[in-house]
């Protein structure tokens, strides 16, 4: 069993109830349950919600996952969670449960970062992750760069969002261009019929004084000021606000300060290997430019299909699946749920 | 029938062992710890424990008895979630109890450490917010009124209502001097075995499960965005 893990992940951070089945590096299931449409209205997602929700789905999530993997609880070697960072009630719920489901079956339980298992999620889909590698993690609550030196234990934030995670910047531009939330989809959309040229926004963090001090760090707040300028410009004047070219300006503005950044820090750090996750590494133009920079630049980008990139159970199993095979101790059955986990605890 | 019983509505959280027999509910081992802010670092372990504690294997019981609050909702879902969760693994039932119910059972029947009342009880804990949740019970132990949460000015007026002479819960301490009802001490929190007892019936019989749906009686914070609204002034 020790090379290949059969793991469960339960993960509750946000707005998705995942849960996800593991052997090794091979996915047996990944249901999920989302509350999404519940929050839609909001405008954003809205924490209480998401706890009710995800206490509602977790046993039926839990039951699909044991079913489409063809196992049962007493099967596996360990139950994995994720701890930490996301909502705190949110998480709550799914810590809860993952003690719950392995004081039960008595299995060992591991709490573990949402962030580092966005980057194991990579190994479902491409095997072993070359270390070093970097990581650019990227949704609607966080925008991070990481320095993954080894994914069970040495994980090093170098740069993040200083103000709006990146995510955050698509639903508020979709919102004020009409579009629905999640923003992200729909901007993709919107962009394939615009022009990436049309307007000169600005890339927040990119000018040598910023460099100085923010070289990996990131900050959409001013774009997003930028686009609600423009457009409230355009309606005053009352002239029709052209929603491809803003969308696909925008879009492209977010994805040229993310992947010039990521090939820097590997560049920087002599990394040969790039892996994308979180939700907006499911955008089509982000992927494009990261593969288009990462090939000039000799560097190997792994991304994982959409699915896998936004938050899910498979992740958080895969994560689980890497401890359990690097021989990394369980966590203890008082393990908390800790929306600021830092980024350098891979497991508690 | 050895059963778990598990509440986390109120500032207390609660893991105890009861054996249902067929004419009694034995208490068997009971962990109760009070702080509001970690329910969910605390109640695995004190299953753990009282397991231990009986030497027996999670295998080994029977059924999950929860109690489904009203109560805070974050602590209470710690609550809920665990039973639900050990419930599904084990195949075993898991019965809903109303955590109020509880206290009310508790202050109504004689127990192993309470005598029953003779008139009407207030049952209040503590919903933060400066209000309370409540119910009040005939000394029968049936519930009259509730559950419901508001602030206890206005759960003072339903009380006199009711006729109520005595009032039990952390809710009704707190707010003594609002209420202005004679507090019955040792009563603060459900007890487990008051829980066991309002599902034994059930449990006995061999009835189907519940699902543990929390009794919230709020609806979640949410301001929902109105529309577009300029990103600039
Ligand atoms: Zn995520």
């Amino acid at each position: 069993m020790a090379d290949e893990p059969l793991v469960l992940g339960i993960e509750t951070s946000c707005d998705e109830t995942g849960v996800g089945v593991v052997r090794g590096h091979t996915l047996l299931a990944d249901a999920l349950a989302s509350s999404v449409a519940e929050h839609a209205r909001f405008g954003g997602v809205v924490p209480e919600v998401a706890s009710r929700a995800h206490l509602e789905a977790i046993v039926p999530t839990m039951q699909r996952a044991l079913d489409e993997a063809g196992v049962t609880l007493a099967d596996v070697d360990a139950i994995a969670v994720t701890a930490g960072p996301g909502l705190a009630g949110a998480l709550l719920v799914g810590v809860a449960a993952a003690k719950g489901y392995a004081l039960a079956a008595e299995k060992p339980v591991y709490g573990v970062n949402h962030l580092a298992a966005h980057v194991a999620v990579d190994t479902l889909e491409h095997g072993p992750l070359p270390e070093p590698a970097i990581a650019l993690l990227v949704s609607g609550g966080h925008s991070s760069l990481l320095l993954v030196d080894d994914l069970a234990t040495s994980v090093t934030p170098l740069g993040a969002t200083i103000d709006d995670a990146a995510g955050e910047a698509f639903d508020k531009v979709a919102r004020l261009l009409g579009l629905p939330f999640p923003g992200g989809p729909p901007i993709d959309r919107e962009a394939r019929g615009g022009s990436p040229d049309a307007i000169a926004f600005p890339r927040g963090l990119t000018a040598p004084r910023d460099m100085a001090e923010h070289r990996f760090d990131f900050s959409f707040s001013g774009l997003k000021t930028a686009v609600a300028r423009w457009v409230e410009a355009r309606e005053r004047a009352g002239e029709p606000v052209p929603v491809p070219d803003v969308a696909a300006s925008f879009q492209e503005a977010v994805c040229d300060v993310l992947t010039s950044k990521a090939i820097d820090a590997c560049r920087t750090h002599g990394v040969e290997t790039l892996v994308l996750g979180g939700g907006v590494a499911a955008n089509s133009r982000l992927r494009a430019l990261a593969e288009e920079r990462a090939a000039r630049a000799g560097i190997r980008v792994r991304t994982p299909r959409p699915k896998l990139c936004t938050d899910n159970g498979a992740m958080v199993a895969a994560l689980g699946s890497h401890l359990v095979a690097a021989g990394v101790a369980p966590s203890r059955l008082d393990l908390p749920a800790d929306s600021a986990m830092p980024l350098t605890t891979v497991s508690v | 029938m050895l059963v778990l019983v598990l509440d986390s509505s109120t500032p207390a959280v609660t893991a105890a062992l009861a054996e249902i027999t067929a004419d009694a509910v034995v208490p068997r081992v009971e962990r109760s710890r009070v702080d509001a802010r970690a329910h969910g670092e605390l109640l695995a372990p004190q299953v753990a424990e009282v397991l231990a504690e009986v030497g027996i294997r999670p295998a080994a019981l029977a059924a999950v008895v929860a109690g489904v609050g009203p109560g805070p909702f974050t602590g209470l879902r710690v609550g809920l979630v665990t039973a639900a969760s050990m419930g599904q693994v084990l195949g075993i039932p898991t019965y809903a109890v109303g955590s109020l119910d509880a206290l009310g059972h508790a202050a109504t029947r004689p127990g192993p450490d309470a005598a029953p009342e003779a008139g009407p009880v207030l049952v209040a804990t503590d919903a933060r917010r400066r209000e309370v949740y409540w119910a009040v019970y005939d000394p029968a132990g049936g519930r009259l009124v509730g559950p419901a949460v508001d602030v206890p000015a206005v759960v003072a007026e339903r009380a006199r209502e009711q006729g109520v002479r005595v009032a039990v819960g952390e809710g009704a301490r707190r707010y003594a001097d609002v209420l202005g009802l004679p507090l019955r001490g040792g009563l603060d929190h459900p007890p487990a075995y008051a829980l066991a007892e309002l599902a034994a019936e059930r449990i006995r019989a061999g009835a189907p499960g519940d699902r543990l749906t929390p009794l919230y009686l709020r609806r979640p914070d949410a301001v929902a965005a109105t529309g577009r609204k300029p990103v600039l002034r």
